[in-house]
């Protein structure tokens, strides 16, 4: 199973659906930064790449996705429900938006958020 | 009517087992850190029944396949595995929600099952285990004929 890249929409259009939600879930996430910028780890078991809405609006990101219980029968024993999943971050003016990438694999998303080239630390060679 | 009530039972005293052992009802109370790898309740589980199978549907988003264990004993299963850190190297943590590391849950399965036949199937982050019950555990109906 090799990762794949997920384009990401601009700005996302109005639809007239309105969709009624039982559970929200606020996924777990890492965040963490490195000198390139910042990666973000977030948890989503079950959610396949289908059924994941990455948005990012006037640096406000959003991460909505929804996962279904694969069971049959009766119910014998229940510790989580399947979620539908949704978190907003504020992405810092430093990050070059329109670079961001993403991977999803195993129920696992990544967000590469690269700082803009102005934002790295750079050595200065002297001559 | 009767096999629900018996089942509802049966239900009920798996989860105070479960309960002792793991967080709760009580054991909150107990000063402990980092309590080892099998004491708690992770990855989480959800079990189903129908007519045929058993099946479990566990959580483990993040590992690879070949990290992980499973084993069907005398009406036990149990998963084992391990999470390792995502892209090692050099970095500062902002935030950190998500564990890492090993992982083991031990879980009283409901009924017999045939563990010669269990199936496994990990997709997007969580593992399907589908457990056949052998012919003579299932309930069989006894036609009653009028004189």
């Amino acid at each position: 199973m090799g990762q794949k890249d997920i384009s990401l929409s601009g700005s996302r259009e109005m639809t007239g659906r309105e969709q009624t939600r039982t559970i929200i879930v606020r996924p777990a996430v890492d965040i963490f930064e490195t000198n390139d910028g910042l990666t973000l780890v977030a948890d989503l078991p079950g959610v396949s790449k289908e059924s994941l809405q990455i948005d990012i609006d006037q640096g406000l990101l959003t991460i909505e996705a929804d996962a279904k219980s694969r069971l049959k029968g009766e119910t014998r024993q229940q510790e989580f429900v399947h979620g539908n999943f949704y978190r907003q971050f504020q992405i810092p003016n430093e990050i070059a938006t329109e670079k961001i990438s993403a991977e999803m694999l195993n129920g696992v998303l990544t967000l590469h958020l690269p700082k803009a080239e102005a934002a790295r630390p750079r050595r200065i060679e002297i001559n | 009517m009767t096999t629900n009530f018996f089942r509802e039972m049966e239900n009920l005293r798996r989860e105070i087992d479960e309960a002792f052992k793991g967080f709760s009802m009580g054991r909150i109370l107990e000063p402990s850190f980092l309590p080892g790898i099998g004491a708690a309740r992770f990855p989480q589980v959800n079990l189903s029944q129908d007519e045929d199978n058993l099946y479990a549907e566990v959580l483990v988003p993040g590992v690879e396949a070949k990290d992980l264990e499973l084993t069907v004993i005398r009406g036990v299963l149990s998963l084992a595995g391990e999470r390792k850190v995502e892209q090692p190297g050099e970095r500062t943590w902002h935030r950190r929600e998500r564990g890492h590391g090993k992982f083991m849950r031990t879980l009283d399965l409901p009924c017999e099952v045939d563990a010669d036949r269990v199936v496994a199937k990990y997709d997007n982050g969580v593992l399907l285990i589908t457990l056949p019950i052998p012919e003579q555990a299932k309930p069989k109906k006894i036609s009653v004929k009028a004189r």
